[in-house]
């Protein structure tokens, strides 16, 4: 549904807001277009909405470049800006008449979407509200509501939650993954539970350069690559060595570095990161078992998407990107399980 | 041209919800209604001291009131030009709407054609309560009525072409104030243009003269429809639509 082909953006001094960036989205999917603040995910968005001319490269959206056909490719997209785009000292119910005239409806068709998208985004009981009255969740939806009045096949929504408390961010989340399905969605976002829970598809940047892209799912599993696993042990009389533990973690095949992560009435927890492809539950259990004493827990250390991003878009990410010729999406994602792998080793 | 009609609304709207165009309308009436006064006073005066002294001369409404005050509208005009066309994009780039305008299926000359035509309906507005003085002059006296249809246009065409470089200041600023304070600048200056034929007659001060607007408004205030001028004032509006239009575009490569 949506193609972007190595889309640049340079302002004055050549400065790179977004440098050659690649990716794609499948029809129906929500995209989470994640980045720490200034990675150039607004203007990457502005670029798809036609808002900004791309320096170099392009995009297909719903089948047509955003350079050739923008006024085509625009009655196809909803786009909610990072702050909603409202006349304040409008109502709702004339701000979604003129924002839907300008889309292309009229007549009949105009009033059924309006009601539609009043229903839809819970909005019905302030439809009579001058705007500039609304509260921030109502701001919120109403902007939602403008995105998607002329039923577009691709929705492309800046922030959708900040600012909202966490009831409203719920609402909103919930909101957005209906509305995936009937729409292609990208969002962006640098809050990283909003993009595990509402997202199938990751779209990470920083500083202008993609980092990586993948399910959630495969960018979780890739940050795990180089195992690391916590054990908590105890001795029998709730007494233990600490550095005898380290020193047998040490001897087991496989094990790059053991170190004490924490101290608990009921033991101690070591975290013990693997070499790449080695896996250690069974080894570690065996050791601890063999020398005599209790093994209280043992699991592996789920990276959070949160060590992805950080991993991802730290300094060490961003030169390894720096080295690689871009335009080949995976060429990146590739380094990145060599970062990913030394991040986990140090 | 459905679009352009949508935005016209629309600003239109914004307009007489806000209390901008009601200020803008008392003010302007006030200080027409006063102009207005003060020469049709001065007018009466003379006819009665004309009686008195038992001369004849006939007297001419026409010349001696609606083409002063078809004059005095043009400037007092000046002066509320700013006050209408500042809002029109430095708002909406203050406030982020113009990327709701810039990435709907609009083109950009429909956004900007939309917008200055809700503010020459402001304009023709005012107008409207001057017409409502001069109506007096229709129902006391026999003016003729043509050489004022014609003030009229003329009026319409100066505006237009002022209007239409208010809307390109605001289109390069996102502070309301720096787009009616230049404005207001561009708007005098415009008008004084003409002050350096006085003294010096080198091809330039004649180019500066002859943009001068003022003296453009000459031929309809004696309600003669003169081509050259129109053509000035039409030239003018063209120029600040498109510079304008060219304004937007370049919003899309720099931000």
């Amino acid at each position: 549904m949506i193609t972007v082909k190595e889309l640049t953006k340079r302002y004055a001094r050549n400065h790179a807001a977004v440098d050659r960036i690649s990716f794609e989205v499948g029809k129906g999917q929500i995209v989470g277009f994640l980045g720490p603040n200034g990675a150039g995910k607004t203007t990457t968005m502005r670029m798809l909405t036609c808002f900004l001319s791309p320096t170099s490269g392009t995009a297909i959206v719903a089948g047509l470049d955003i350079l050739e056909q923008p006024l085509e490719v625009k009655k196809r997209i909803g786009y909610l800006p990072e702050t909603p785009p409202l006349y304040l000292e409008m109502n709702t119910g004339e701000y979604l008449d003129f924002v839907g005239r300008l889309k292309g409806l009229s007549g009949a068709e105009l009033t059924r979407r309006i009601d539609y998208v009043c229903e839809r985004c819970s909005i019905a009981d302030v439809r009579n509200k001058i705007m500039g009255k609304l509260s921030k969740g109502y701001r919120q939806r109403v902007g939602l509501a403008q995105a998607i009045i002329h039923n577009p096949d691709v929705l492309i929504l800046d922030e959708p939650t900040s600012g909202l408390d966490p009831k409203q961010i719920n609402e909103t989340r919930d909101l957005i993954k209906s509305l995936a399905g009937d729409h292609t969605i990208i969002l962006s976002t640098h809050i990283l539970p909003e993009v595990e829970q509402t997202c199938e598809q990751v779209v990470i940047i920083s500083k202008g350069k993609l980092v990586a892209t993948g399910s959630v799912h495969e960018l979780q599993e890739r940050a795990r690559s180089g195992e690391s696993v916590l054990v908590e042990v105890a001795g029998r009389n709730g007494e233990i060595d600490v550095a005898a533990v380290l020193q047998k973690f040490e001897k087991v095949p496989g094990v790059a570095k053991a170190v004490l992560k924490e101290q608990r009435d009921s033991g101690s927890v070591f975290e013990v990161a693997s070499l790449q492809g080695h896996f250690l539950r069974g080894d570690l259990a065996r050791a601890v078992v063999e020398s005599g004493w209790d093994l209280n827990e043992l699991r592996a250390a789920a990276m959070s998407l949160e060590d992805v991003f950080l991993h991802l878009t730290g300094d060490d990410a961003a030169t390894e990107a720096q080295t690689i010729g871009a335009g080949e999406p995976q060429v990146p994602v590739e380094d990145d399980q060599e970062v990913v792998a030394k991040g986990v080793q140090q | 041209m459905r679009n352009v009609w949508i935005m016209m609304r629309k600003e239109i709207r914004s307009y007489f919800v806000s209390p901008v165009a009601y200020l803008l309308l008392t003010m302007f009436a006030l200080l027409f209604g006063w102009f207005f006064w003060v020469t049709l006073r001065a007018f009466v005066e003379h006819g009665m001291e004309m009686q008195m002294r038992g001369q004849a001369i006939p007297m001419n409404i026409n010349e001696e009131i609606i083409r002063p005050m078809l004059f005095n509208v043009g400037i007092i005009g000046l002066f509320f030009i700013p006050l209408i066309t500042m809002r029109l994009f430095a708002e909406e780039k203050r406030t982020g709407t113009i990327e709701l305008l810039a990435t709907s299926p609009v083109h950009d000359i429909e956004i900007i054609l939309g917008k200055w035509l809700a503010a020459m309906t402001l304009y023709a507005c005012m107008l409207l309560f001057t017409a409502l003085n001069f109506a007096f002059l229709f129902r006391y006296g026999n003016p003729d009525w043509k050489p004022l249809a014609i003030g009229y246009l003329g009026l319409l065409l100066l505006a237009g072409g002022l209007l239409s470089i208010g809307t390109f200041i605001s289109a390069l600023t996102r502070n309301q104030i720096i787009a009616g304070a230049a404005t207001f600048g561009v708007c005098l200056l415009l008008w004084v243009l003409d002050w350096v034929g006085g003294f010096e007659t080198a091809t330039w001060a004649q180019v500066l003269s002859y943009i001068c607007v003022i003296p453009h408004f000459e031929s309809f205030s004696k309600g003669v429809l003169d081509s050259k001028d129109a053509i000035f004032y039409l030239s003018l509006t063209f120029l600040g639509l498109f510079l304008t239009a060219r304004s937007m575009e370049s919003l899309r490569w720099r931000s």
